[in-house]
């Protein structure tokens, strides 16, 4: 079966490269320095230090040691990324480039607003569009990254009770919440009340319904969830807990399932976040800079961080200093600017368009699970959204782990999945191709996937002893954290 | 669309496969009541040609000659840079959870990490923050966390943004106590103001703090310890630290600063780079992802991210930050400007971004300006206008240029005072036209 | 992991639902049993309750980490912290080489009573099988 798809693993020349202290020499520059045409002046006594000691290297060893080691890495670019709830989708090139325009790169964040009208401009139409995508009334770009929008989000709930003179100091939160959830609430006061799921893998009403009291602020749902399911129950779920008096915090991690295909405002959504390197396409860097946008509805918009971009009557635009409820600033100046620009292009290119992302990357998913459930437990066999969850439960018994698998996979050219998460599934698998992927390279995936659980019957040290063609087999993370070496040589 | 690659015979064939007859039958799960009920009010798709036009003519803040920094500093990017840190290995990655295929990034950060501890004279630094004001909020918790005392104290002088972002993070917290140090008649907080704070965490300082004055830190590290609390020792110009004594060597146990000087641009203010270093017995209340080395099963060198239990994914509600991405790339390319200025190119250009600063100080003082604060300064400095300069300096934007910056804005006191500031992509023949027009 | 047969689990020691022994006669030593740390896998931190710190039966009183997971220690009697093993501070490993021996966690100062709620060999090793299915 697998012949038909050749997967892409092969082996290659792989060039060693050492740490950067050691292979500079003192006296050697891979920069221009400015010659100084003014007079030296001093610091007083006592000021000075010796200043870093960073090694010296020529220009073109900066440029191979970066090189060689990009070589060491994978990316979206580099092939299938299928990172369950990480949304890998394609970073489009004409993005990057408008990103690093010259009069974004090199602008000041404090010029006047009569300098920067077009940054402004760009600020206010998405703010509006994050709105539009979702249903709701207005949206900040403040937050630094997803869970920094999740932190927003709460401050913007905390806030809200307090205005309202009520101490609520619970958060509701089923028990497939990613961990920034629990820690983004636990950093605005809030303890946790887990709530665990249905038989199904939704949230029930019944038990949610159980949970809710006046001491709780409201929930914290990620939808779809974590298992790539639609919370069915959750229209209703929302409007109880509005009734009680608290709010829904809805995590958008998974939005990319649902652009143009769900109503969040309908949906009973106070705030939601983008994750921009998810849902928008901006490229997500080894670890950030993301970009964290929130949406609200009317609720909390009065409670959005500060200041704001305003349309004035001329036109033109100006920042609102005057927030009387703003929970306040949330960056030093505007947010992941550059990071928002790539946003703002790609929702420009795609337009309604979104639409049809969404659905694509809902069929990429349904197919890769159909096309793996009769080799892999599939322990929800409904039809998904944007992901899928398999478990290692077939290959178990023969003592092959989902780490097993995942290595194997990077041997075969493929960038795992998910693994281990969520945390209610035994050994999860958690896949998600994203629309960008062409069936094509599905089918090269699923031939991956395939073969692996063949070797797990047949070969199973294949497994075990993978990865055997990365520049590293596998590393020693007890060592690492036993006895942490977190820097190099430290004079 | 080019970025959707599926063929009406692709759709159809998955379909099939699926065993269902249209893509809508595929969010039946959806219920009916949140369906979106209204197309998508979004404007017409552009194509590549038109967004570019679009864009290049929304890019508008670029080309201003701004004399001052709060926060944000313009410096020269060698092309290497953003070269190198656009290669799309490393920019198209995720974080490193599968290390065999992340080598790359995960190298270049234990050597990021390397280099800021150097820079900031303090052996452990994380992977990034998101930036400056972020990286100072999170430096508090984790005093917090350290002490286990909630009091704190912040300097007036440490950057307003900061301050209210700081606050913004403690606001919801109970019991917490934010005492602020005035600024003294030198530009420097006024330390004796700190022996009234009952058991303080921690104080939070900047040095050169937002006036530019390098703050007597030694001093206010060994009047934080003796309180029982720690020094969190915060920078906006990593280029200071090129010239002037580290925060490690003056006793700062937390060091948290901008990043964005090395290699980034300004961008509008973002993405920046929190940096954040720490002394090594804090190592476990540190926030954010660390790299450590460790070996292969064949023994080589290699890294992988650890301590990981200190986070989110793992602790969850009891960890110590919410942080999951950071500014990675970020960090990657102030890493990639590092290794290219190198150590002896960085002094260098913090000798000469001090030189300038004080070429421009003393060209702006002998046109009648005024010192608002007696203290030494780096780069930066507050001065106070004579009449007639508020016009010229309306005239300059005409010509793009902005001289200076109002600090009433955010300290209403210094109401004709203006914070200025000058770096290596100024010239001297630029000073000199600055201190021709400026009065 | 180790099949139920694999497991080591002395008879001279007393156990708890959450996995740990505690000996039977003073000094009254802690450690976390064989299928605990085989379950738990290689330790890489430990953190220790001070000397002199109460126990309630049925709290947290310090963690076992490993690289992926943190999981709290709870004491299965009332006492007081009487020492705490340094040596695996620096060397969590002996914890997962040594359970019952030079991996012992903390020692008690306690009344011999508070045994009686703890569960001998015989109904440790049933609740793990029950466990199992």
């Amino acid at each position: 079966m697998s012949s038909e798809y050749k997967v892409p693993g092969q082996s290659g020349l792989v060039l060693a490269e050492e740490l950067l202290w050691e292979k500079g020499r003192k006296g050697r520059s891979g920069a221009s320095i400015p010659a100084s045409k003014v007079p030296s002046a001093k610091l007083p006594a006592g000021l000075e230090g010796p200043g870093p000691d960073w090694p010296d290297l020529a220009e073109h060893q900066v440029a191979r040691h970066y090189t060689r080691l990009s070589t060491w890495n994978f990316g979206v670019d580099t092939g299938t990324y299928p990172l369950g709830s990480c949304t890998m989708k394609y970073n489009p090139k004409i993005n990057e480039e408008l990103a690093g325009l010259p009069g974004f790169a090199k602008a000041h964040p404090l010029l006047p607003s009569e300098a920067v009208q077009g940054e402004l401009q760009i600020i206010h139409e998405l703010e509006r569009f994050l709105a539009e995508i979702v249903g709701l009334e207005a949206a900040s770009l403040q937050p630094g990254a997803g869970a920094h929008g999740e932190l927003c989000g709460m401050l913007l709930i905390a806030a809200h009770h307090r205005h309202n003179k009520q101490k609520r100091t619970k958060v509701l939160m089923p028990d497939t919440a990613h961990g920034t959830n629990p820690a983004s609430a636990a950093m605005c006061g809030f303890s946790e009340i887990k709530v665990p799921l249905g038989p199904k893998g939704y949230l029930e009403y019944a038990t949610v319904e159980k949970l809710m009291n006046d001491e709780v602020a409201g929930l914290m749902v990620t939808n779809p969830n974590t298992l790539g399911l639609f919370e069915t129950e959750l229209v209703k779920i929302n409007e109880m807990i509005h009734r009680r008096g608290g709010l829904v915090y809805g995590d958008g991690a998974n939005l990319n399932a649902v652009m143009g295909r769900a109503d969040l405002g309908k949906l009973g959504i106070d705030v939601v976040h983008y994750n921009t390197h998810k849902t928008l396409s901006t490229p997500h860097g080894g670890g950030g800079p993301g970009a964290g946008p929130v949406a609200v509805g009317k609720t909390l918009t009065p409670y959005l961080p500060g200041p704001r971009v305003v349309r004035k009557e001329d036109g033109g635009y100006e920042w609102n200093e005057d927030l009387p409820l703003s929970i306040g600033r949330m960056h030093a100046f505007h947010g992941q600017f550059r990071v928002l620009v790539r946003a703002y292009a790609y929702v420009l290119t795609m337009g309604a368009m979104l639409k049809d992302a969404s659905e694509l990357a809902v069929l990429n998913a349904n197919y890769v699970k159909e096309k793996l459930k009769d080799l892999y437990d599939l322990p929800f066999p409904q039809h998904c959204m944007h992901e899928c969850v398999f478990t290692n439960a077939l290959q178990e018994p023969g003592k092959i782990s989902t780490l097993d698998i995942a290595k194997r996979l990077i041997d075969l050219g493929f960038h795992p999945p998910t693994i281990y998460f969520p945390l209610v599934v035994h050994s999860a698998i958690m896949i998600e191709p994203t629309e960008t992927e062409s069936k094509e390279e599905l089918d090269a995936f699923i031939a991956g996937m395939r073969q692996v659980a063949l070797e797990a019957r047949n070969t199973p040290d294949l497994l075990r002893e993978a990865p055997t063609r990365t520049v590293r087999r596998r590393l020693d993370d007890v060592a690492a954290a036993r006895r942490p070496v977190l820097t190099g040589d430290m004079k | 669309m080019r970025y959707l690659p599926h063929t009406p015979e692709d759709v159809k064939e998955m379909l099939d496969a699926v065993g269902v007859k249209s893509i809508d039958d595929l969010f039946a799960g959806i219920p009916p009541e949140a369906r979106r009920d209204r197309p998508l009010d979004l404007p017409e798709p552009l194509t590549e040609w038109e967004l570019r036009t679009r864009l290049e003519g929304l890019a508008q803040g670029g080309d201003w000659s701004v004399f001052a920094g709060a926060g944000s500093a313009p410096h020269h990017v060698p092309s290497l840079v953003p070269y190198l840190a656009g290669r799309s290995e490393f920019l198209t990655a995720y974080t490193p959870y599968q290390p065999e295929m992340s080598q790359g990034t995960l190298q270049a950060i234990f050597e990021f990490q390397t280099l800021v501890s150097r820079l900031t004279g303090l052996p452990v630094t994380n992977a990034s923050m998101y930036d400056g004001s972020t990286a100072l909020a999170e430096a508090a918790l984790m005093a917090q966390r350290c002490t286990k005392r909630r009091a704190l104290v912040v300097s007036e002088l440490v950057h307003p943004h900061w301050r209210q972002v700081l606050k913004t993070y403690l606001d919801p917290l109970p019991d917490v106590e934010i005492v602020v140090l005035p600024a003294g008649p030198d530009g420097r907080a006024d330390l004796s103001e700190l022996s009234k704070v009952d058991k303080p965490a921690a104080l939070l300082l900047q040095s050169p703090n937002f006036l530019g004055v390098i703050e007597d830190a030694a001093l206010a590290a060994e009047a934080i310890h003796k309180a029982g609390g720690l020094l969190v020792s915060a920078f906006a110009e990593p280029f200071a630290l090129g010239l002037l004594k580290s925060p490690g060597s003056l006793g700062a146990d937390i060091a948290v600063g901008e990043g964005q000087s090395l290699g980034l641009g300004q961008g509008f203010g973002g993405p920046g780079l929190g940096l954040m270093s720490s002394k090594m017995e804090l190592v476990r209340q540190i926030p954010g992802r660390l790299v450590g080395q460790t070996a292969d099963v064949e023994g080589r060198r290699g890294f992988v991210l650890t301590l990981s239990t200190r986070e989110q994914h793992i602790r969850r509600s009891k960890a110590v930050s919410n942080i999951c991405s950071n500014a990675g790339h970020c960090a990657l390319t102030a890493a990639m400007y590092m290794a290219a200025v190198g150590g002896t190119g960085f002094r260098e250009l913090a000798k000469l971004n001090f030189d300038l600063g004080e070429y421009l100080k003393a060209g702006l003082l002998a046109k009648g300006f005024k010192p608002l604060v007696s203290g030494p300064t780096y780069n930066e400095f507050a001065l106070t206008a004579p009449p007639g300069f508020v016009d010229r300096r309306e005239e300059l934007k005409q010509r793009k240029v902005l001289a200076g910056l109002p600090l009433k804005r955010w300290f209403p006191r210094y109401k004709d005072a203006w914070l200025f500031g000058v770096t290596e992509t100024r010239s001297k023949e630029d000073i000199d036209q600055l201190l021709q027009e400026v009065l | 992991m180790k099949e139920l047969s694999e497991l080591n689990l002395p008879s001279n020691v007393k156990y708890h639902e959450e996995h740990e022994w505690v000996s039977q006669s003073a000094p009254f030593r802690l450690g976390i049993s064989d299928f605990a740390q085989d379950a738990l896998g290689a330790l890489t931190f430990v953190e220790l309750p001070e000397v002199g710190a109460k126990l309630v039966r049925g709290e947290e009183f310090g963690t076992l980490e490993s690289t992926k997971s943190v999981s709290p220690l709870i004491s299965p009697v009332n006492g007081t912290v009487k020492a705490v093993n340094e040596a695996i501070a620096d060397n969590p490993d002996l914890v997962n080489s040594d359970p019952y021996g030079e991996g012992w966690i903390i020692e008690i100062e306690m009344a011999a009573s508070e045994l009686e709620a703890m569960l001998d060999v015989a109904a440790y090793k049933k609740l793990l099988e029950e466990s199992a299915h």
